[in-house]
């Protein structure tokens, strides 16, 4: 066997096993189809840290969305990944909805989610959130509600998982699985894989992925919601603002993001095509409505993005944790909100499932290291400290994105940490060059010259997004004398 | 940390910075350029087209032709300059906080500073296109950028949005490279840019103008393979039953500049609605002894335009220094200029009352086209400048030059409006009254 455990599926869900397995004296690897970890569910939803009142009490995910909030704090203690407990807000704004806080704030508490309150005081609550409409009648307040960025969450977890040992393999889409004895054999494009236990934590894939194993057991299907970014600046939000909900979502939400911009949405959209992360017309339409009732005052003429991202939704609701008839084969599926929040839970869960389900005796590592350091930017930097970190290094000197003022150093540092980033977006992603208000507009060049020089690829081949998604098509001819000017050369001559 | 003081520091080594630093250099001052680019030269370097210098040198020159002579010009009064520098912060006592690799962490203390940092074009989300997010959507200065300096075409097939000026040109570009461009569409019932651009970049190589119409989806999950662009009514809200589709790997967007004032706001200058600081007539911020000129205060059409308005801001910020540095400053007597009917911004936004009687320069754009009109300066209800049009459009910036006789204003006037209005209404208003 090449491995004790497989883990298929490199988002937040995945990468949060990989690195509370990494914790036990296994061999550990994780397969991702995409370019790189964090690419779908996870990298487009709101990033909101629930305090756990909102799901009904038949549901696990209630439990776990509890557990998960609670485990947030040593989590980002031991991964420094962005996260503030900014406080949720739920908002009536008829007499007839305080009923609705009434129950979830009597049941949260019961369940021993900390601190719910209703208020009903406007002047308090203008306090809270000045931005909010004066139409407010009520507020459901979570104060250990938060936000997080889920992609640099999933970072870290990767990160940390690399260094104790987890092997990461990215574009390895898994395209079978065959029981053989005592394990299962993987198989992906490039190569094949074999492994005691499989943990399936394929997302929007996972059906597919299961029935791969031979469990068809379950369906998912695509729940898109499209979010607009406004620029930072502009407007400030203290907390999460949420309206009363519906049977299909948490409903359209206006707030803050970990980095200080001020987003709208999701809506829901139940879609047939698995991988249709389109925004329309008609949702960006529905999402500004949505918002501008919580808060009327969204710099609707400063978007800087419009986006959209799939949830992936079980036939049975609930998250589906369980190990399956094929025994070793393990289903993480259907982790849609507050899947970010109980993500911790759900590694624990599955900790859990491979204790007590399939009998495995986990040993804890001797080296096991639960740190992960924080990245270094240049803003958490004082001015002597940055004077100094260019002495060090001269490229805390050279200055990429203008926007968001990110220096070589930083983007290096991205491509250069375990599990790093090879592509423009992955760039993007992991320290934030090309993510203000220009999009890449003069960055992204530079982001494509460094990726090129530290990764040895041609400047023709990198790419936003991996396969397929290449920025260049020819070259011109030779302008520029740099490295490639040999390069020209030779085709001049042919 | 490395600290210097200096007369006057330029953010920014365009054609406005350039400009600004030569004039200022030749009235006796202290410059430093600080430059965020490892050249001199900003934006015109890449923009390898003619048409350049008709106004200042009476010759049609390539943008890096034009350039050059400044480059040049600087280079010759030996004027300082700190290439791959940073400016992080601008505080409101005039002190520059940059960062550059071989020096790292600078501290500038300047008398005046000169803010020159161009701007910045629209961006996808800037317009909410709905869609997909492929690789092979790019502005147009990216484009260009990769086009003219990198040495790479980014695409085979072109659909550009938004008609300005750089899309067009970049339309003519693709062109001449071997790329197809599919259609130029834009959502207003006339082109952003100049004329002559529609002219001499779409119409002379048969490329598809489409007006009121706009993207309404972008399709490719990994590359752009197509948009779909549908029709809009008055409020460019998409018709039903109008979409069609066209086949492309490439979106060019060339839906606008906006001036780039992050630093300006920081060091506590206001903007007006055009996104550029206010400013006076003698283009000074209302933070005392900061100036703006060129694109980082108003998007130009012409590059000739910016060394003109940066000459003035390099000798207003020198007279600034040997004048009122350091002295108490006397209470500003300002009359605000206010744009009425048709005018979607003016600068300067403020004019001072001792120089009413020297040659002003206003520079405004207007909201709408409009044919026969006749630009009027109001002081409430009396008109004390006009001048008649035969066409103006929002693309083509107007520029007034006009001296105030004293005597025609009153020493109370606080404003002044000005408006582009129809021949005809002006006469029906002269009637009533």
């Amino acid at each position: 066997m090449d491995y004790d455990v497989i883990i298929i599926g490199g988002g937040v869900t995945g990468c949060c096993i990989a690195r509370t397995l990494s914790r036990y004296d296994l061999k550990i690897c994780l397969l991702e189809k995409e370019s790189d970890i964090a690419s779908g569910t996870t990298k487009a939803n709101s990033g909101v840290i629930h305090a756990g009142y909102a799901a009904d009490r038949k549901y696990k995910k209630r439990k776990l969305c509890i557990r998960g909030n609670e485990l947030f704090d040593q989590a980002h203690k031991e991964l420094n990944f962005p996260f503030k407990r900014t406080g949720t807000l739920v908002v009536a704004l008829e007499e007839r909805q305080i009923r609705d806080l009434v129950y979830k704030r009597n049941y949260g508490t019961e369940d021993g989610v900390p601190g719910l309150e209703i208020i009903i005081d406007k002047n308090r609550i203008k306090r809270m959130e000045p931005q909010l409409t004066d139409k407010v009648i009520a507020v459901l307040h979570a104060p250990s509600g938060g936000i997080v960025s889920p992609y640099e969450l999933t970072f870290a977890l990767a990160e940390n998982a690399h260094i104790n040992g987890v092997e990461f393999f990215r574009e390895h889409e898994v395209i079978g699985i065959n029981k053989i004895v005592a394990g299962f054999e993987v198989e992906t494009k490039p190569k094949k894989f074999t492994s005691r236990i499989v943990i399936n934590a394929g997302g929007l894939f996972a059906a597919e992925v299961s029935r791969m194993a031979g469990a068809d057991t379950f369906e998912i299907y695509p729940r898109r919601g499209e979010y607009i970014l406004f620029d930072k600046g502009l407007i400030h939000l203290n907390k999460v603002l949420f309206p009363m909900p519906t049977r299909l979502s948490k409903g359209i939400l206006a707030s803050p993001t970990i980095h200080g911009h001020v987003f709208i949405g999701p809506n829901a959209d139940n879609i047939l095509d698995i991988d249709d992360i389109s925004t329309t017309t008609r949702g960006l339409k529905e999402i500004i409505s949505g918002g501008v009732m919580l808060v009327p005052n969204l710099p609707l003429n400063a978007a800087i993005r419009n986006f959209a991202g799939l949830r992936a939704v079980s036939n049975t609701i609930d998250f589906i944790i369980e190990a399956t008839e094929m025994v070793g084969f393990v289903n993480v599926a259907g982790i849609l909100s507050p899947g970010l929040t109980s993500t911790f839970a759900i590694a624990e869960e599955v900790v859990r499932i491979l204790i007590e389900d399939l009998g495995e005796e986990l040993k804890e590592k001797e080296k096991y290291n639960p740190y992960r350091p924080k990245p270094e930017h240049l803003s958490d930097f004082t001015k002597m400290k940055l004077n100094q970190k260019i002495m060090e290094n001269q490229a805390w000197g050279r200055i990429i994105c203008r926007c968001e003022t990110i220096p070589e150093a930083e983007i290096v540092d991205a491509i250069h940490r375990p599990v790093g980033a090879t592509t423009v977006d992955g760039v993007k992603f992991r320290c934030r060059a090309g993510m203000g208000r220009c999009q890449g507009g003069f960055c992204m060049p530079r982001v494509m010259e460094i990726l090129s020089r530290e990764l040895d690829i041609p400047y023709k081949e990198v790419t936003k997004r991996g396969k397929g998604s290449h920025y260049l098509v020819n070259k011109v001819l030779c302008i520029k004398l740099t490295e490639d000017s040999k390069e020209s050369k030779e085709v001049a001559e042919k | 940390m490395k600290s210097l003081d200096i007369d006057i520091a330029v953010i920014g080594a365009g054609s406005a910075g350039l400009g600004a630093a030569i004039e200022a250099k030749k009235q006796g001052m202290d410059v430093l350029i600080l430059e965020r680019n490892d050249e001199l030269g900003g934006i015109t370097l890449q923009c390898i087209h003619n048409g350049f210098g008709l106004k200042i040198f009476k010759e049609d020159l390539t943008g890096p032709e034009y350039i050059q002579r400044f480059i040049d010009e600087a280079k010759e009064l030996k004027i300082p300059y700190k290439l791959d520098t940073m400016v992080i912060e601008i505080t409101e006592d005039k002190e520059i906080y940059a960062v550059n690799k071989k020096e790292g962490f600078l501290r500038i203390k300047a008398k005046a500073i000169i803010l020159s940092m161009g701007c910045r074009e629209k961006t996808r989300g800037a317009i909410n296109i709905p869609g997909f997010r492929p690789a092979g959507i790019y502005t147009a200065g990216q484009a260009q950028r990769f086009v003219n300096i990198e040495g790479y075409i980014p695409g085979k097939t072109f659909v550009i949005l938004g008609s300005g000026d750089i899309g067009m040109i970049m339309a003519r570009r693709l062109t001449w490279l071997g790329c197809e461009v599919k259609a130029v569409v834009e959502i207003k019932s006339y082109v952003s840019g100049l004329i002559r651009n529609q002219v001499q970049c779409l119409e002379d190589y048969n490329i598809p103008l489409i007006l009121n119409h706009t993207i309404t989806k972008i399709h490719g999950k990994e590359r752009v393979e197509g948009v779909t662009i549908s029709s809009v009514d008055q409020n460019w809200d998409r018709i039903v039953d109008s979409d069609q589709y066209i086949e492309c790997d490439s979106i060019l967007l060339s839906v606008g500049l906006v001036p780039e004032n992050e630093l300006t706001t920081k060091a506590g200058a206001e903007l007006s609605n055009n996104g550029g600081p206010i400013v006076d007539d003698n283009l000074e911020t209302i933070m005392d002894g900061i100036f703006a000129c060129g694109n980082v205060l108003q998007v130009h059409d012409l590059v000739d335009n910016v060394s003109e308005e940066a000459k003035r801001a390099g000798k207003n910020a020198a007279i600034y220094v040997k004048e009122r540095y350091g002295k108490e400053q006397i209470k500003k007597d300002h009359i605000k200029i206010i744009p009425g009917i048709n005018v979607g911004y003016v600068k300067p936004d403020y004019v001072n009352f001792s120089n009413l009687e020297n040659l002003l320069h206003f520079h405004l754009r207007v909201k709408e086209p409009d044919r026969d009109v006749i630009i009027v300066i109001k002081e409430v209800n009396k008109i004390v400048y006009q001048r008649v049009r035969s066409f103006v459009i929002p693309s083509e910036m107007i520029e007034v030059r006009t001296k105030f006789k004293l005597e025609i204003i009153s020493p109370n006037c606080r404003e002044l409006k000005i408006e582009v209005l129809p021949v005809s209404l002006l006469e029906v208003l002269d009637e009533v009254g």
